[in-house]
């Protein structure tokens, strides 16, 4: 073996055997965003063998103050693109596989059946809740992580006998529920930190060394720097899964009338007769918004009947996307004369099409 | 007893613990139970009522809603998080 990784070998607790296990590894890292940077990074630099790539994003300028990987001439690239480069660039033993798409039903068993463990660095419900079931129906374990402003959540599900993500949290939250980093913000180290956990218990899963973070949830906030650790038991219903769920969207039954941004744009240029409503909070509004929109945030939708008076079309936009498909659903049950229409991608996609 | 709360329970009570009453001194029924700790922090807090999956831990142990809690007990609230 070459000197590379005469650090780690010369562990006695890892050694070169642990480093061979590591070479001969299969890892899906699904997400390569706050969470999948920290974990490729060190995964790559360790020697894992196989690492498949998998994100349909693009970086985007809100990216770069937790993406590390990530720099500005990137912006605009794809993820997968510029991770592949980057990665190869630091490690050209590793044979990486590159999933140019999304994690969805119709393709998730195909995807994980090839790899050994999965890394869940997403940032939605239903993504995490299909890694689960996949895992489960292919008996892989996958490494969890996930964040919520100052905190962080990292465990390791379906690990041997060991309990799964839904015998912690059974059901998927609703829409309304559970903010994610769009609306709620994180701190920029946080998925730092948590993702280097998540390279830790891989590591440690891959090489057999340690005690696997298994039925275990840590929860760590940054804010008093506390850790704690919670432990959890196997309900055999949850392992019991032998297929996928019908559907993980959450809001599959609710048809919510959309327009994409750049349909908008096109309509905006045309038409003056619309009324445009920023739901974001007052003070994401006041840092970027459209000249056009006004802002009614969302918990401020109910008492909004004056501002629709006269106006037949209404386009309601917020951050992600979200919000705005909230507040059509609410809208729609109070003003039936009105035509809704949320704006997906929201102020995201928005700002990358008219910077 | 003082209950920890964590991600968006944190955010809903505005502050990074809880304080419940444990004698019933006001003559009120103070929470026995997992259960009864929930429908006692629903009450005060009604927007907890729309989480779906929230983990109640007991010293550091998922509880289930029929765990007895007494006062010693150290209490944490901690729903699920999505972010990434």
């Amino acid at each position: 073996m070459d000197s590379r990784y005469i650090r780690q070998t010369q562990l006695k607790d890892f050694g070169p055997k642990a480093q061979e296990k590591l070479a001969n590894s299969k890892v899906l890292v699904v997400g390569l965003g706050g969470l999948g940077i920290p974990v490729l990074q060190y995964l790559n630099a360790m020697g894992v063998g196989t690492i498949g790539l998998m994100d349909q994003d693009a970086v985007e300028l809100h990216n770069l103050q937790r993406q590390v990987l990530y720099t500005e001439k990137d912006l605009g690239r794809m993820k997968l693109e510029v991770v592949h480069e980057k990665l190869t660039h630091q490690n050209s033993q590793t044979q990486f596989v590159l999933h140019d798409s999304f994690l969805v039903k119709s393709n998730a068993l195909e995807v994980i059946k090839d790899y050994d463990v999965v890394i869940d660095a997403t940032d939605n419900f239903p993504t995490r809740y299909l890694i689960n079931d996949a895992c489960v129906v292919l008996n892989k374990p996958f490494i969890y992580g996930a964040l919520h402003g100052f905190e962080g959540h990292v465990s390791v599900f379906n690990y041997k006998d060991g309990p799964t993500y839904r015998c912690l949290y059974p059901d998927m939250p609703g829409d309304e529920e559970v903010p994610n980093c769009n609306e709620n913000g994180v701190l920029g180290v946080v998925p730092g930190i948590i993702g280097t956990l998540q390279a830790l218990e891989t590591v440690k899963v891959l090489a057999e060394i340690g005690d696997v973070l298994s039925g275990k949830l840590l929860v760590f906030d940054g804010l008093n720097h506390q850790f704690a650790k919670i432990a959890f038991k196997t309900k055999v219903e949850n392992k019991a899964i032998k297929e996928l769920q019908e559907s993980y969207d959450i809001s599959d039954c609710d048809i919510v009338p959309t327009i994409d941004p750049e349909s908008f744009l096109s309509v905006r240029k045309k038409d003056g007769q619309y009324l445009l409503i920023d739901v974001r909070t007052t003070q994401e509004f006041e840092e970027n918004h459209l000249e056009d929109a006004i802002n009614v945030p969302l918990d401020q939708i109910d008492s909004c009947a004056s501002v629709l008076e006269k106006k037949n079309t209404v386009y309601v936009i917020c951050q992600s996307g979200k919000r705005s498909k909230l507040a059509v659903k609410k809208l729609q049950a109070g003003f039936h004369n009105v035509s809704f229409y949320h704006i997906s991608g929201g102020m995201n996609k928005m700002t990358s099409l008219c910077p | 007893m003082t209950i920890l709360l964590f991600g968006i329970t944190k955010d809903i009570v505005g502050s990074p613990t809880l304080s419940v009453p444990t004698s019933n001194i006001s003559g009120k029924k103070v929470p026995n139970t997992v259960k009864e700790l929930k429908t006692y922090l629903g009450k005060n807090y009604p927007e907890l009522n729309k989480l779906s999956s929230l983990a109640v831990a007991v010293n550091n142990s998922y509880a289930e809603d029929d765990t007895i809690i007494n006062s010693y007990d150290e209490i944490a609230l901690i729903p699920p998080v999505s972010g990434g």
